[in-house]
């Protein structure tokens, strides 16, 4: 390296900088997970402070899974989340291929329409939403969520997506038609397989808002049958008392599965990116 | 087996036309190039013919049978794309075998084909890599192979040797003649690169702007081009044009190539001065500012010592000279 791009006070600055963001962004994980293992007296006594062997309690946990149900909980958000996603890069992928692949009369129109749910939140829409799912009968079902859910995700998906097939080479999916394959073969085993990063990149963006969302499980699946884990760690949350191990001790718990399938998908991210970089 | 026959076909995206009515005939055996320069609609007649784009109008008809409304799959052609185009999660062999599995071709007649285009090919060591193991040169070969072993009536190629480097380009090149001497199958072959059709082509198809300008063999069109636009295509460095009225003739246009002209130091038709020579050891080219012909670039065989600023005269071969009408026509 030249002296022109590595000198000790600009590395310093920048790692600076990096360090400051990091911690600002992981204090208030850190700070859930630490106090997720104090007892009451340790959390309100010191909350900034590591627990201590006096202060260490697991009585958090122990209430969240002694509750019996927070593993129903968590089987619900995982199914809502994952049928989601599932139906998100399905369809996502499928009009963005659509759009991208053939040329029809309304095309651009019809993508812009796709996307116009980027700008307009679905939550505008609840009450009739909430109309919507009452007629139908699927009011605290699992399937209400999934739907809703597959709705907001697929706008961005499309948007995504429909950039990255654009760029999958033409002479590839043309080889697939003279070697006689279908279009629904030359979508699953030669583009969906080409656009996998940008796949990993929708589903990041859509599962976690998906995970963390507490506005329509509370409107359309409240019923204990049906409650996911943000819903359901609001039990502990009550007006006069509120159990503050608890609910440190759901939260710990609920971002260990987000997690997980964060990194199931960043690593496709960064695969990605190399093989794009080295072909 | 293997003739083609496209009768007026036209093509148009929205209001742009881009074939502008295209009759051709190609016999069974024919190697085919289509040259012109880029957009003048030769990679779309080409994906015409494949079934890959539909015509606005007219027939693609291959043996007598009339295709235009058959899918690409059904047509009996094979195509090698300029990208390659292999599948990325395939093996060489499943590469090539792929086409034929789909058309349930017995697995053992797969084998017998594959391992015959792979020998053809020298692929036999790679069978079982797949394509981001290979090397560029390597994956055309693969591609090719896969038209092979499909055993069509009619091979396609789409600039196959344009993401090639040059040394590979002219090595590959070879091997796609000697494929069509051995195979003695129809090709039609696209390209924007006049060497390549001059060297590769039984019949070259000159296009431009969605027209055909002219239809002949390598030497017709270098000795006898119907109109300015092949004879300033075909042949490199490019023909030289001069504007008839400065040279006092009735022709509108004047043209002569590089290698019809002699230079001399002391007196020729066309006085001027050397503004650029370009030494390539084989042969000297000059570009020389004549006060009659304007810039012209002389083509002279051998070594010759010529120093920017000096004068010369440069004499056209009066037998090869070329005279064009206002149409652009050539002048009998």
């Amino acid at each position: 390296m030249s002296t022109a791009t590595r000198s000790l006070p600009r590395t310093i600055g920048a790692h600076a900088i990096l360090l400051t963001y990091t911690a600002i962004a992981l204090f208030p994980v850190i700070l859930v997970i630490m106090n997720s293992f104090k007892s009451r007296a340790g959390i309100f006594g010191a909350p900034l402070t590591p627990p201590t062997p006096g202060t260490f309690d697991l009585i958090g946990y122990t209430t969240v899974i002694g509750q019996g149900d927070f593993i129903h909980y968590f089987q619900n958000s995982l199914v809502v989340t994952v049928a989601s996603l599932f139906f998100v890069l399905l369809f996502g992928a499928m009009a963005a291929f659509a759009l991208s692949e053939y040329r029809f009369r309304g095309n651009t129109l019809m993508g812009l329409y796709l996307a116009l749910g980027i700008m307009i939140p679905i939550r505008l829409g609840t009450v009739a939403i909430l109309q919507l799912m009452v007629a139908s009968g699927l009011v605290n079902t699992l399937t209400a969520l999934i739907l809703v859910y597959t709705a907001q995700g697929l706008p961005l998906a499309v948007f995504i997506l429909s950039e990255f097939m654009k760029q999958v080479s033409d002479d590839l999916k043309n080889a697939g038609r003279i070697d006689g394959l279908s279009e629904y073969t030359i979508f699953f085993r030669l583009v969906l397989p080409l656009v996998r990063p940008s796949m990993a990149t929708v589903a990041v963006f859509t599962m976690i808002p998906i995970w963390n969302d507490l506005w329509f499980p509370l409107i359309l699946a409240p019923s204990e049958e049906t409650k996911t884990v943000t819903l359901g760690a609001q039990l502990f949350l009550g007006q006069f008392v509120t159990n503050w191990n608890a609910i440190l001790a759901a939260l710990s718990l609920a971002i260990m599965p987000v997690l997980i399938l964060y990194v199931i998908f960043s690593r496709q991210l960064i695969r990605g990116i190399t093989s794009g970089a080295v072909k | 087996m293997g003739s083609l026959n496209i009768e007026n076909v036209k093509k148009a995206f929205g209001p742009v036309e881009v074939l502008k009515g295209i009759n051709l005939e190609v016999t069974d055996g024919e190697f085919v190039v289509f040259v012109g320069p880029s957009g003048c609609g030769k990679s779309t007649l080409l994906r015409v013919i494949a079934g890959l784009e539909d015509s606005t109008s007219g027939r693609v008809v291959i043996d007598g049978d009339d295709v235009s409304a058959t899918p690409p799959a059904k047509r009996g052609i094979a195509m090698v794309f300029q990208t390659y185009a292999l599948y990325p999660h395939l093996t060489v062999k499943n590469n090539m075998g792929l086409g034929l599995k789909q058309a349930g071709t017995p697995a053992a007649e797969i084998d017998r084909r594959i391992g015959i285009a792979s020998s053809m090919l020298s692929l036999e060591p790679y069978l079982e890599r797949r394509p981001a193991e290979l090397s560029g040169g390597q994956r055309q070969r693969v591609a090719i192979g896969r038209a092979v072993v499909r055993e069509p009536k009619l091979f396609l190629f789409d600039e196959p040797l344009s993401n090639l480097d040059a040394a590979l380009r002219v090595n590959t090149r070879l091997e796609i003649a000697q494929l069509h001497r051995r195979l003695k199958a129809t090709m039609i072959y696209v390209t924007h690169d006049q060497v390549e059709a001059m060297t590769l082509a039984d019949k070259i198809v000159v296009l431009n702007a969605g027209r055909i300008e002219q239809i002949g063999g390598p030497m017709e069109l270098y000795n006898s081009p119907a109109n300015e636009f092949v004879a300033g295509f075909i042949g490199s460095p490019k023909m030289n044009f001069v504007d008839g009225a400065r040279l006092g003739e009735t022709a509108k246009t004047i043209g002569v190539r590089p290698e019809h002209l002699t230079v001399d130091p002391k007196s020729g038709a066309w006085k001027g001065t050397v503004v650029h020579a370009e030494h390539l050891g084989a042969d000297t080219n000059l570009y020389l500012d004549c006060e009659k012909a304007g810039l012209i670039t002389v083509r002279i065989f051998g070594v010759y010592d010529a120093e920017p600023g000096a004068t010369l005269y440069a004499t056209p071969d009066p037998a090869k000279t070329y005279r064009f009408g206002a149409d652009g026509k050539v002048l009998k």
